[in-house]
């Protein structure tokens, strides 16, 4: 057991895939000999060289269209975009290519290939470089969605993500780099599509992913001290496949449920979560879903402005309190 | 008006150096036959509303597609446009099972659930039929990529229109191609318009892939498309030079389509006469002609005009009397375990 940084994390989890398997390679930006524009990615190109830790152009749809005609050939292919938003710039691979092959081919190929984005707020970079893009991806078919909160995280669910027969899109939270946390010796393997209750409670359900599920269970130690309040937090960590058996147990056990979202309110992945809380547990409910998001608007550049935008844990503590108290009354 | 090409091409006549050889011609008029019997039967049965959705002839083209495929050995990969049912025949597929997934039937090659624009045998190295114009330059890079990593011999062929020059993703592959030094042979099949559009309208060079290979640091190469035997020994020299560890080629092929760009396209933009021009030079005039100067029999043309004949009538019955698409597949095959599960 050692404490290890998230970014550091991610570091660890794709030189352990590298080192399975030859076939595992990593293409991107800026990501070989000068270690990634996040440092995400120091060291891979020493330990496993110019072949397998390549350098690209600014070309975001070569990145990904090689990642897409390797992985269709028989390799394992690790593709990073740097900031999410670049995804924009090659959306005809990740929309229409990366996730139909097998279904229009009838099978014949598949696309196992991890794509990295460097996601989310927090950082002060403005409206084209900080948002949170997760439902992008999350609404095509044929793609498999993660986004870890913790250092053990990231490393197991690259290894899931890296071992997966499906094309995932592996989401990193920038703010979250520099974390830490604890991480086990040896070899970290985990699955997708589990969620994790990090905190059980009886009162409500809190469900929140990446940079949010540290603000929502400093949130749930605020409710427990100072307003009685016992709330579950649950790490959603995959939204395809999404984990409902997790989360609809624990709505029907509090009867309560707040979804904490980075991106915009219009079809952010809360949404989705609703509908489905709202369509198979509606009768154990106790009150209203509600969701906590970013309102609908570009993220401003403004240290100030940002921190008014993202749910805070203080906006989460005041959201949470007030329904339930309010309920309660 | 066709440039010199990448390599000399010896001058047609009996005394003529006879580097391609009577089966090679024979096979060469072969491939172009069955492709022109196959897309006409296609283009029948549009009119008979048997071929349902869309659909992109490769009429007047099917010099290219016989040609690269020709050179091509069983493990070496092709990518192509929507418009790919020629270059989906030429790698062998079999006439029924492309007729089928055009008819959108359970024989189909992709059973009914690629429809024509995304032909894919991937048994026969056809890598896919991709109908969002750009992309596949890109991903084919990637299979050059695997060959080269993995240390494989195999090359990958990319077909694409003229039009394909003008999109972002088409720059960034021949960059990427070449820094790399990739295994790949690009092929420009240049039919003169974009769509409904000359290209000429809308391009800032004239020749479109073939004025720009120098960005690239490539040589210009621009060839008459029309004959099959230049086609050939085009595609022979580059994928030499991409298993010799050469790099990638840009091949522009001056072409015509005989018909519109897609079934709902007559083909009225056309200034009066070019059609009938063209069809001078259509490709399967050209190469009857070619093997008569070489001395190939009247009785060896004729066999493979009429097994040609019957592979398309058996087909069609085939197809005719097929099932329709599955309604099992409906969901299957999203994911890998061969489901659409996205939740527990």
């Amino acid at each position: 057991m050692a404490e290890l940084s998230y970014r550091d994390a991610v570091i660890r989890g794709i030189s352990q895939e590298m080192r399975r398997d030859k076939d595992v390679v990593l293409i991107g930006e800026d990501i070989g000999k000068a270690g990634g524009v996040f440092k995400a990615t120091v060291g891979l190109y020493e330990e496993f060289g110019p072949l397998r830790v390549r350098d690209t152009p600014i070309s975001e749809q070569a990145i990904l269209g090689a990642a897409m005609g390797a992985a269709m050939t028989g390799m394992r292919p690790i593709a990073e975009l740097m900031f999410a938003e670049f995804a924009a710039v090659c959306f005809d691979f990740i929309a229409n290519e990366i996730p139909k092959q097998r279904y229009m081919t009838n099978g014949q190929l598949g696309c196992p290939l991890v794509i990295r984005f460097g996601n989310g707020a927090g950082v002060r970079f403005g409206a084209q470089h900080s948002q949170s893009i997760e439902n992008w991806t999350m609404m095509i078919p044929g793609l498999k969605v993660v986004a870890p909160s913790s250092p053990v995280d990231i490393i197991g669910l690259m290894a899931a993500a890296v071992r997966d027969p499906d094309p995932v899109m592996f989401f990193e939270h920038k703010a979250l780099y520099a974390t830490k946390g604890e991480v086990p010796d040896g070899e970290i393997v985990d699955v997708l599509g589990k969620a994790k209750i990090l905190r059980p409670g009886r009162d409500c359900t809190i469900v929140a992913l990446a940079l949010m599920v540290p603000r929502a269970l400093e949130a749930a130690g605020i409710l427990a001290r100072d307003h009685g309040i016992d709330a579950e937090v649950i790490d959603v960590r995959s939204l395809v496949p999404l984990d409902t058996q997790c989360i609809l147990g624990s709505v029907v056990k509090t009867g309560r449920m707040f979804t904490v979202e980075e991106n915009p309110r219009l079809c952010g992945w809360g949404a989705e979560i609703v509908s489905i809380v709202a369509d198979e547990v509606f009768w154990d409910l106790d009150g209203p879903l509600v969701r906590i998001t970013t309102p609908h608007i570009p993220l401003p550049a403004a240290d100030n402005l940002e921190d008014l935008a993202i749910p805070s844990v203080t906006r989460i503590v005041e959201r949470v309190s007030r329904v339930l108290n309010g309920s309660r009354t | 008006m066709i440039a010199k090409t990448m390599q000399d091409t010896p001058t047609p006549g009996a005394s003529a150096n006879d580097d391609i050889g009577t089966a090679t011609r024979i096979e060469l008029y072969r491939l172009q036959v069955e492709i022109r019997d196959c897309e006409k039967r296609a283009y029948d049965l549009f009119l008979q509303n048997l071929v349902k959705g869309t659909s992109h002839l490769s009429l007047g083209q099917e010099a290219i597609a016989a040609g690269f495929a020709a050179a091509m050995g069983p493990k070496d990969k092709s990518f192509c446009t929507y418009r790919g049912h020629a270059h989906t025949l030429a790698r062998g597929v079999p006439m029924e099972k492309v007729l089928g997934e055009l008819m959108l039937r359970d024989n189909g090659l992709m059973r009914g659930k690629g429809g024509s624009m995304h032909l894919t045998s991937a048994e026969h190295g056809v890598m896919g039929s991709y109908a969002i114009v750009g992309a596949h330059l890109c991903i084919a890079c990637g299979s050059a990529w695997r060959a080269q990593y993995q240390g494989q011999d195999d090359v990958t062929v990319c077909f694409f229109g003229d039009g394909t020059t003008n999109i972002g993703a088409f720059h960034e592959a021949l960059n990427f191609a070449v820094i790399w030094k990739l295994p790949v042979v690009f092929v420009c099949e240049n039919n003169l318009y974009m769509e409904y559009t000359p290209i000429a309208d809308v391009t800032a060079v004239p020749h479109p892939a073939a004025d720009r290979a120098a960005a690239y640091g490539l040589p210009r190469i621009l060839i008459d498309g029309n004959d099959a035997d230049e086609v050939l020994r085009t595609a022979r020299a580059a994928y030499k030079l991409a298993r010799a560890g050469g790099g990638p080629s840009l091949i522009e092929c001056l072409t015509y389509r005989h018909s519109g760009h897609s079934r709902a396209d007559p083909g009225k933009y056309r200034p009066p006469g070019e059609l009938d021009k063209w069809l001078e030079r259509d490709p399967l005039k050209i190469y009857r002609g070619r093997m008569a100067e070489f001395g190939i029999s009247p009785e060896a043309i004729a066999s493979v005009e009429a097994t040609s004949k019957r592979k398309v009538e058996e087909a069609t019955t085939i197809c005719k009397s097929a099932p329709p698409a599955s309604e099992h597949l409906l969901t299957a095959d999203v994911y890998a375990d061969g489901g659409w599960a996205w939740r527990n």
